[in-house]
């Protein structure tokens, strides 16, 4: 009895949750029937849990911009720009010289102050517009990305810059008790948001507006503040994101990650968020993205060309939209 | 509506400024050699935009038309070289419809499971240059292996002169090609049924249908032409560089959407005009192209892009204001 209830808490009473796993269950099955031998090792799960939280968190940064029927396009733009301001102040202030761990510590933890400082701002710059210039999403996402990632391209005039310090390596790629650091990073991280989304006013005003904006705004709801919010949480998630990003390849670019935006977006829908606002879960989004870094790097042990793999993830975005849609015809 | 509040005019006026702080700046810009260049790096764009102005005026989005482009100019001329085919009227009309028919595809996931066109269009975008880099292949057609007759073809000059230098330019005879599509656009959506059907899809969905408007046709309609256009382009471009490149126009839907919004369109839907579009676009290539002669450093090119996309949406949203929601 208790049990289910549990169970029901956990799930929702959508059933969007079971129908993730299930698809998570059978890609698994899939991959681990067609090459047994090279997927199911130990090395495999723990290269996903590298590679899976820069994205997951971009997923869940765009599920944010989703919950007010909006979207971010501007995400990666932001994750690279952190990245390159990260770098571009390391190499000004620690290459060349030699010193001690504890400055080092300390410039990295200024570099990482430097990058949510940049996320935070490029939100609230891509909030102002939305909320209080009234530009669509789309658009002012569309525009606000170019020029994170042109102002990218100045910074660093175009190749990657690599060098950072061992500390900032560590967050992309080090272990704390035997677990990626990235995926510790993430797991607080979407504990975090889930716990803003469901349990403080913030979230449920947001799911509110995305419901029915226009009852939102006469029920007395701050619509334009919450949703100012809104994406200022996804711009710190996106540079979150972009720390993490260029931690585990130590390096950053302009152009890093540019197939990001459609695989955010793809597991955002995937887990269940509804684009035009009011539905969306970190639960669901946390299991979308197991269920295609399954997939995916099924495919790449299938020695898959990327291009054919960008086919696959696109392929997947129309199939689930499909799937949606029966599955809502049926009410 | 008087001339003075259209906004028509609102764009002729700042791209007439625009010209002439540019010229202010480097005189070279005025020069017969550069204004030509300006007109040649219209076409391309200018005849997307066409297709993504009609997109939007029926409320939509169109992300992957960049992409049904490198498709349809990478397999016509693949398949004119495995042919031996020389000719230039039959892979046009190839290159047309395999962009209408790759737009029917986003016509039919936006109608029959009624997503968000953003969506669906970032999805086929993403299969379509999946499926032509990953199965059809990745490496650049060079000029003495590309179709004679298109590059001739395209080569076509309006008017020939030779510059003090003794180096040949000339007015592309594409511009008309362009134009020609334009008017006819223009003419479409201004005095046809199924053109003012795409202005009520736009401006009100739910009452075109009401009043007896087929909007499923429409939509159908829109996506189609928009691919189809794409299409085209694709192929006129890789015939004027002498090239195809199948990662072509990675990128480049962000310009024309901008020079769309620039020109005036609405997002929502219902608003947007073909003289409008022309401009916009007109001045998106000046300004990108002006950058050099200005002496800015190239880098600068994308946030310039942003700056454009910002300003121009933010002056359309002031524009279409509404109060509370």
């Amino acid at each position: 009895m208790q049990n289910s209830s549990f169970a029901k808490r956990i799930f929702g009473q959508d059933r969007n949750i079971l129908q993730l796993l299930v698809i998570t269950v059978l890609v698994f099955a899939l991959m681990s029937y067609l090459n047994p031998d090279k997927f199911l090792r130990y090395y495999n799960f723990e290269s996903i849990t590298y590679i899976m939280p820069e994205l997951g968190i971009l997923a869940i940064a765009m599920m944010i911009a989703m919950l007010t029927g909006g979207i971010d396009l501007s995400v990666v733009g932001i994750a690279n720009l952190a990245g390159i301001l990260a770098g571009v102040f390391f190499h000004s202030v620690i290459v060349g010289t030699s010193q001690s761990t504890g400055m080092v510590l300390l410039y990295t933890g200024i570099g990482v102050l430097m990058a949510l400082a940049i996320g935070l701002l490029a939100g609230v710059l891509n909030g102002f517009l939305i909320s209080k210039l009234r530009i669509t999403p789309i658009l002012a996402t569309l525009g606000t990305g170019q020029i994170f990632t042109g102002l990218a391209v100045v910074l660093t005039g175009g190749p990657a810059i690599v060098g950072f310090p061992d500390a900032w390596n560590f967050i992309g790629n080090g272990k704390i008790l035997g677990i990626a650091t990235p995926f510790i990073l993430f797991v607080i991280v979407a504990g975090a948001v889930a716990v803003l989304l469901t349990r403080t006013t913030l979230g449920v005003n947001l799911m509110l507006i995305g419901t029915n904006p226009r009852a939102a705004i006469f029920a007395g709801l701050r619509k334009d503040r919450m949703i100012f919010y809104s994406y200022m949480m996804t711009g710190l998630l996106a540079a979150i994101a972009g720390i993490i990003l260029s931690g585990r390849t130590n390096a950053a670019k302009s152009d890093y990650g540019a197939s990001y935006l459609l695989q955010a977006i793809l597991i955002a829908v995937l887990g269940g968020t509804n684009p035009a606002g009011g539905k969306g879960r970190v639960l669901g989004v946390s299991i979308a993205l197991i269920a295609l870094m399954l997939l995916s790097s099924g495919f790449q042990i299938l020695r898959f060309s990327n291009h054919l793999i960008d086919f696959i993830w696109g392929g997947f975005l129309l199939l689930v939209i499909a799937l949606n849609a029966f599955r809502n015809s049926d009410r | 509506m008087t001339l003075f509040r259209r906004s028509e005019f609102i764009i002729a006026c700042i791209l007439f400024a625009a010209m002439i702080i540019i010229g202010l700046i480097n005189p070279a810009f005025w020069s017969l050699d550069n204004l030509f260049g300006l007109l040649r790096s219209n076409v391309i764009i200018g005849i997307m935009a066409l297709g993504v102005l009609v997109v939007m005026i029926s409320g939509g989005i169109d992300v992957s038309f960049t992409a049904f482009a490198a498709a349809a100019m990478y397999l016509t001329i693949k398949l004119m070289i495995y042919m031996g085919y020389e000719g230039v009227f039959l892979p046009f009309v190839a290159a047309t419809l395999i962009g209408l028919f790759l737009g029917a595809f986003n016509a039919f996931f936006i109608h029959t499971f009624r997503m968000i066109p953003l969506i669906v269009t970032l999805g086929t975008g993403s299969v379509v240059r999946g499926l032509l880099l990953g199965l059809v292949g990745t490496s650049v057609i060079n000029i003495d292996k590309m179709p004679q007759q298109l590059i001739a073809f395209a080569k076509t000059d309006l008017v020939s002169l030779t510059s003090a230098t003794g180096t040949n330019f000339g007015l592309t005879a594409m511009i008309l090609i362009y134009l020609g599509l334009a008017l006819v656009t223009h003419l479409f959506l201004r005095y046809t049924m199924a053109g003012r059907s795409i202005f009520a899809l736009g401006g009100a969905p739910e009452a075109a249908s009401r009043v007896g408007f087929n909007t499923r046709r429409t939509l159908f309609f829109v996506y189609c032409f928009a691919g189809a256009l794409a299409g085209f382009a694709g192929l006129l471009h890789g015939s004027m560089i002498w090239l195809a490149n199948p990662r072509d126009f990675a990128g480049l839907e962000l310009d024309v959407i901008a020079a769309v919004v620039l020109g005036g369109a609405s997002i929502f839907g219902g608003r947007g005009s073909v003289t409008g579009t022309l401009l916009g676009v007109f001045m998106l290539v000046m300004v990108k192209n002006s950058l050099i002669i200005m002496k800015v450093d190239t880098t600068w090119q994308r946030v310039v892009v942003g700056l454009i996309i910002i300003v121009a949406t933010a002056l359309t949203a002031w524009r279409d204001r509404k109060k509370l929601v």
